[in-house]
């Protein structure tokens, strides 16, 4: 009779999913994900990897085999700030920057994503703004983004967004696009339409 | 060459002055250039995030509605926000690699009316500026040579990665040059593409911050007296937020920064105004040559 409790550190094959790898790779920039010889140039050039939980040529390594929960749920591909760098430098010409957007997307459709993480909400804002106004209102998008994430932060920057509205660096109006921005609107669920019809 | 610029919703708010500064440079240097009419956002990092394909197609109809002012010349569009540029390129390779995503986009512009045939050139000024108009013509248009101007020359990540073929990825020269073709001093220094931080300085700070904070540093301790750079979110991450670096850092950190057209402007004896000086939240006027 043994007390021993013991917890595998590793994952059985039936645990994993085998479809998330091809998913990743079906995306355009996925292609070349299998190619990847671990090599770790990616992580050794990445300036963000100091505060990753798993370096991006863990990520890319999980993506394959299918370690789907880890690499979502995973900080990593919130704080890739898209430099490129690993995109350039990949000696397999594996498109890391365009996983890892694929990733952050996969991860918002699953609801995955650490909860009052400001870069989701960001985005979603951001994306917002442009489907009203044909541009992007910076002041508006972080305004909201900080009174959803962390309204308490709101006082802190209320000393940068008065400077910048002094010297004419912020917009107190909205900023429109010329024209009829409703295109906009017509033109992005047209490319639901378009994707539906190509799948 | 016909030219359209493409002045992207960063250079209507945050980096009014690079908008300001470009259209006076363009002027000085006697180029004709106007804004495309009824441009959109380009769908940048953050729309990338949540719909790729969404994002493609904002950026394939500025390129569509630039592609309808093509006279017997085709558009060189210059985009002088890296975001912008990068968007707008990744667009124009990737409808050329992924036939899927090229007929969504072309079946749904043409829904709104549009059409867009790959025509459009889409240019960074740095590049224009040294291999269109030459840095003979710049160097003939400076009145204020900025004798002891020492420039650390910024790029940031997204001007020479991954699409740029106009420099080098590594160690990029048109900034440099340019800024030696106004009188200034070019600083060496290692971290000329090193990525600012991007949007990290405002969702997770502790990043963001220490990764502007770093590039400051290392151009102060090589000499330089002002950075240039040529993205307005670098620009923002790399001046507004010394106050704040010198709290966490403890470091008296104070470098002015403007955009690479300000300090052009400014040896051009453009007026201060006129290239948005007084927009700067750390003063030029300490930078020799800038006053």
């Amino acid at each position: 009779m043994s007390s021993l409790q013991i917890q595998a550190r590793i994952k059985h094959q039936e645990e994993l999913d085998p479809d998330f790898a091809n998913s990743i790779a079906a995306l355009p920039g996925g292609e070349n994900l299998s190619r990847c010889i671990q090599c770790g140039t990616c992580s050794s050039t990445c300036p963000v990897s100091l505060y990753m939980d798993y370096t991006p040529r863990r990520i890319i390594a999980m993506t394959r085999a299918g370690f789907k929960q880890e690499v979502l749920a995973s900080n990593t591909i919130w704080l890739c700030a898209s430099c490129y760098e690993c995109t350039v430098d990949c000696p397999r010409q594996i498109k890391v920057t365009d996983i890892m957007y694929a990733l952050k997307r996969r991860a918002m459709d699953e609801k995955v994503y650490p909860k009052r993480f400001p870069t989701p909400v960001l985005a979603k804002e951001f994306f917002k703004s442009v489907l009203k106004t044909g541009r992007s209102n910076e002041g508006l998008t972080v305004t909201w983004m900080i009174l959803k994430t962390a309204p308490l932060n709101m006082l802190k920057q209320m000393g940068l967004g008065l400077k910048l509205l002094l010297r004419g660096r912020m917009a107190l109006g909205i900023e429109k696009m010329e024209g009829d921005p409703t295109q906009i609107r017509r033109l992005m669920e047209q490319v639901e339409v378009e994707e539906k019809k190509a799948h | 060459m016909r030219y359209l610029y493409y002045p992207g919703c960063s250079l209507k708010g945050t980096g009014k002055a690079y908008d300001e500064s470009l259209v006076a440079v363009f002027d000085k240097l006697g180029m004709d250039v106007k804004e495309l009419p009824g441009w959109n956002c380009c769908g940048a990092t953050a729309y990338m995030s949540v719909d790729e394909t969404k994002a493609f197609a904002l950026a394939a109809r500025n390129l569509a509605l630039a592609e309808q002012e093509n006279g017997s010349d085709p558009i060189h569009l210059i985009a002088p926000c890296a975001a912008c540029y990068l968007v707008l390129n990744k667009v124009q390779k990737y409808m050329g690699e992924y036939g899927h995503l090229r007929e969504v986009i072309a079946n749904s512009l043409k829904a709104v009316g549009l059409n867009y045939h790959g025509t459009v050139k889409v240019r960074h000024p740095l590049d224009v500026f040294v291999n269109d108009i030459g840095l003979d013509k710049i160097k003939a248009a400076v009145s204020h040579p900025l004798k002891g101007l020492k420039v650390a020359s910024y790029y940031g990540c997204q001007v020479v990665r991954p699409y740029a073929d106009f420099d080098n990825q590594y160690n990029p020269q048109t900034m440099d040059q340019l800024m030696k073709a106004l009188g200034a001093e070019a600083v060496d220094w290692p971290l000329k593409t090193r990525c600012c931080g991007g949007t990290l300085t405002g969702t997770v700070e502790e990043a963001g911050l220490r990764m502007s904070y770093i590039l400051l540093k290392e151009a102060s301790k090589r000499g330089a007296n002002i950075m240039a750079t040529a993205c307005p979110l670098c620009q923002f991450n790399l001046e507004c937020y010394q106050g704040k670096m010198r709290g966490t850092f403890g470091d008296s950190i104070d470098l002015p920064v403007a955009f690479f057209t300000q300090i052009m402007g400014r040896a051009f004896g453009l007026e201060a105004k006129r290239i948005g000086l007084q927009r700067l939240f750390v003063p030029v006027k300490a930078a020799p040559a800038m006053a």
